[in-house]
């Protein structure tokens, strides 16, 4: 299953929703899809995507948030797994692509290529919604589910270990943060 | 315990008449009286955290969504949260409020604080962080308001330095 496919799978889902993602591959194979005021890629602070998640969802309790992380950045803040699962928020979709491998800077495995279970370490952590999907219908059919449902659900899709040519894109990070920013404050508004 | 009330208290108000809605934390002794506070205000989202740095993403979210946060940390959190300050607050942008409890210093009697202590403000200088005292109780309210304005005005992280002299009674 390649990420891209996943992505491409739940793009017109993503519309109404606040979506987050981590750096690298999955910022820049969404961004490669079609930028939209509603993305924010965070391009460093690996670990920190899922915690900005959940500041926004505790923030707007009536906003679909996403969160698109991915294996390595969980495994960074499992803490904020536990954080996330406490507090819960009911329309909070977070979604780890796990490739295994720390792909960015070369592809070094990650633990989860010797078996720790990330669905296994959400659920213990009291997420009250899990699943592992491995094709992109299943996937499609996850996450469509979670965005409608109303509980904190924790998605992950195991992927393969590919990603686009390069990772840098024409939108620089803070035009991306204050656009991002702005698009919510006119939510508000409306 | 002889952690302060009444500083506690002005600190909380203080941070109310800012707007504050929500207060990440992560527990120390000196900041008891501040989180209970915060738990038993309806109107106040409190995150409790299982490490610091998630409160630099915290924030952030509740900056986007247009709420104002605060930070409240020991100086080894903020030492924790330096990854996330850097590659999230300073990169992109992000105020901080950081209310962080000055362990280590003059009058320490817990060993295992000295060594934060000491490093604690030339870290904050290294890292171009404004920071300023809460030493007296007379200035709390001031300088609480001071930072949250430079904070948002400057799109940065600010740090407010919690002293043993407003916190502690003995």
């Amino acid at each position: 299953m390649l990420r891209l496919d996943c992505l491409r799978s739940v793009y017109p889902e993503l519309e109404n929703c606040l979506v987050v993602t981590i750096m690298g591959a999955v910022a820049a194979e969404l961004h490669s899809l079609g930028h939209r005021p509603n993305f924010f890629y965070l391009q460093h602070a690996m670990g920190l995507a899922s915690s900005t998640g959940l500041g926004l969802a505790l923030c707007l309790p009536e906003q679909h948030v996403i969160v698109f992380d991915g294996d390595g950045s969980l495994l960074m803040n499992l803490g904020g797994l536990s954080t996330m699962a406490r507090y819960r928020p009911k329309k909070l979709s977070h979604i780890v692509f796990d490739n295994e491998s720390l792909l960015s800077v070369g592809g070094f495995p990650t633990a989860t290529s010797t078996g720790t279970d990330l669905e296994g370490i959400a659920r213990a952590a009291g997420v009250p919604r899990v699943a592992t999907v491995r094709n992109v219908e299943s996937f499609r059919v996850a996450v469509t589910d979670a965005i409608r449902g109303n509980v904190l659900t924790t998605i992950i899709a195991k992927v393969e270990a590919t990603g686009p040519a390069a990772y840098v894109t024409d939108l620089s990070l803070l035009e991306n943060r204050f656009q991002f920013r702005r698009h919510i404050q006119s939510l508000k508004k409306s | 315990m002889p952690v302060s009330l009444t500083s506690s208290k002005l600190i909380y108000d203080a941070l109310k008449e800012c707007d504050i809605g929500l207060l990440s934390a992560l527990p120390e002794t000196w900041l008891v009286h501040l989180i209970r506070s915060a738990d038993e205000d309806p109107e106040m989202i409190l995150v409790r955290l299982a490490k610091e740095e998630e409160g630099v993403g915290i924030s952030a979210g509740a900056h986007f969504a247009g709420v104002k946060s605060a930070m409240l940390m020991q100086n080894h959190g903020f030492l924790a949260s330096i990854n996330g300050i850097v590659s999230f607050a300073h990169l992109y942008k992000i105020p901080l409020l950081m209310l962080i409890s000055y362990r280590g210093s003059f009058g320490e009697r817990d060993p295992w604080q000295t060594q934060g202590g000491n490093v604690t403000e030339p870290i904050l200088r290294a890292l171009g962080i404004p920071y300023f005292f809460l030493d007296a109780l007379g200035a709390v309210k001031k300088r609480i308001r001071q930072a949250q304005i430079l904070a948002e005005s400057s799109l940065q992280p600010v740090a407010l330095l919690l002293t043993r002299d407003l916190m502690w009674e003995e």
